[in-house]
């Protein structure tokens, strides 16, 4: 159990959610979202950034108490929590702007069930004090919005010709609409998919020839 | 059972009840404390962010309205809220069917922004429309909301043709004075005839048809009531400049 593992904060904490254990690459977690709200750049980075406060204040809070949460009613006291972060980004989004409220739609209330959010309660938070959490929290969410980001600048450059906005290709592209639709956000995050898995693959295919001529050379030093 | 065996079998049990001390056997009533604790503290966090944050999104949805009656009726730089009570008479302030009377800097009536609704391809069509007192006609339409597909729905808001519909789209009353003269349908694309027709996008009828629908149902719904009385839409603002 992850009780054992060392209670001091490492940088592994932080970077694994950000690369090893990317939540949208890697875990394949809140798929929802990714998909849904990707179609352009600022709601990719209004989504990313309101997964990450409901991820670090939920966060937060269930590890303060982790000590005191009976076992038996855990998950009802974990959604209470998050639900009443989500209810406070989504004031704090409709006060910041109606346009960018009306654009998200229903996936800011959907926060409450996103599984990267009770995932990490239940399997880290609950377990480990306060700072390791928000760290490994922090993490999560910027690796959660850096693949938001990934798909939502992909789409809206292939499917609108911008980026946030700001024409890129001038009056002759014809845009793609395709990648804006639902299914552009499937041919994208495959595309993202295969590129991660591609450079995963070749790096593991390095470290098991550098390891193989390494005990090579040892080998025949013995011999 | 050999002495090893039960000494280590007592070390686990020892073991055990030490974990049960740091972490009290729930019961019932330990449940019962930290979900209160715990909803009272959801309550209050969310209770201070709706006080918190009510002003601006009130100010937020005020700036939006405003931002769409005005759009819809050119000119105009100041807007009142009226809204037709049971029996059909307009009342000021806002309510169920709720218009927005536009006024030049003078306080002279421009027109009135009328909501509609029609089924869309998608979802439905919220739209805001533009009536012009002088001109009985259709002056410009808005999206409040809808979820139409983009690169082709969409267009609605964005097609020069589609646009120059509205304008001087016809919605006079007939000599009863009960209902439209001519109903405002939309028709496939290049076959307008009428001031009342609007031509919808090829390639996005069924979003055209919607704006279209939306604006002669409400038109059909309100304009009967409204047309007799905008008397009541011109005078407060005279009283107030008689102050």
């Amino acid at each position: 159990m992850s009780q054992n593992k060392t209670t001091a904060v490492t940088m592994d904490d932080f970077l694994s959610g950000i690369w090893r254990e990317n939540p949208v690459f890697v875990m394949l977690l809140g798929m929802c979202p990714v998909l849904a709200v990707t179609n352009s750049v600022i709601n990719a980075l209004a989504m990313g950034l309101a997964t990450t406060f409901v991820l670090l204040g939920s966060s937060a809070i269930i590890s303060l108490l982790r000590h005191w949460i009976p076992k038996e009613v855990r998950i009802a006291t974990y959604i209470v929590i998050i639900a009443t972060f989500v209810t406070i980004i989504d004031y704090a989004i409709q006060a910041i702007s109606l346009e960018l409220y009306n654009a998200l739609g229903a996936f800011i209330q959907l926060i409450v069930a996103n599984c990267i959010i009770l995932g990490r309660a239940e399997a880290h938070a609950s377990r480990q004090p306060l700072l390791k959490t928000l760290t490994n929290g922090l993490g999560m969410g910027i690796g959660f919005t850096i693949a938001l980001l990934a798909l939502g600048s992909v789409r809206e450059l292939l499917g609108n010709g911008s980026l946030l906005g700001h024409d890129i290709f001038g009056a002759h592209f014809e845009p793609w609409v395709v990648m804006i639709l639902p299914p552009g956000g499937f041919f994208v995050l495959g595309a993202w998919l295969l590129l991660f898995n591609y450079i995963r693959e070749v790096k593991k295919q390095k470290r098991l020839a550098e390891s193989r001529a390494a005990s090579g050379t040892t080998a025949r030093a013995l011999v | 059972m050999s002495e090893a065996d039960s000494k280590a079998m007592h070390e686990t049990q020892v073991i055990q009840s030490s974990n049960e001390a740091l972490r009290p056997k729930a019961n019932s009533t330990a449940m019962l404390v930290v979900l209160t604790v715990v909803a009272m503290l959801s309550g209050f966090l969310v209770v201070m962010m709706v006080q918190l944050t009510a002003p601006a999104i009130a100010e937020n949805k005020r700036l939006a309205i405003e931002k769409a009656v005005f759009q819809v009726i050119p000119g105009a730089v100041e807007r009142r809220d009226f809204h037709l009570d049971a029996g059909g008479s307009l009342i000021p302030g806002e309510g169920p069917d709720t218009l927005y009377a536009g006024y030049d800097a003078d306080g002279k009536l421009l027109g009135v922004a009328i909501e509609g609704s029609a089924q869309g391809y998608a979802d439905s069509v919220r739209q805001l429309w533009g009536y012009g007192v002088e001109c009985q006609c259709v002056t410009a339409f808005t999206i409040i909301k809808f979820a139409e597909t983009p690169g082709l729905g969409d267009k609605v808001l964005t097609d020069a043709g589609f646009l120059a519909n509205f304008g001087a789209l016809e919605a006079r009353l007939n000599a009863a004075g009960d209902a439209l003269a001519n109903a405002i349908v939309t028709v496939k694309h290049g076959t307008k005839k009428h001031p009342w027709e609007v031509d919808a996008i090829s390639g996005a009828t069924i979003t055209s048809r919607a704006v279209g629908k939306g604006i002669n149902d409400s038109a059909q719904h309100f304009l009967p009531h409204l047309v007799p009385q905008l008397d009541v839409l011109r005078a407060p603002k005279a009283a107030s400049q008689g102050e």
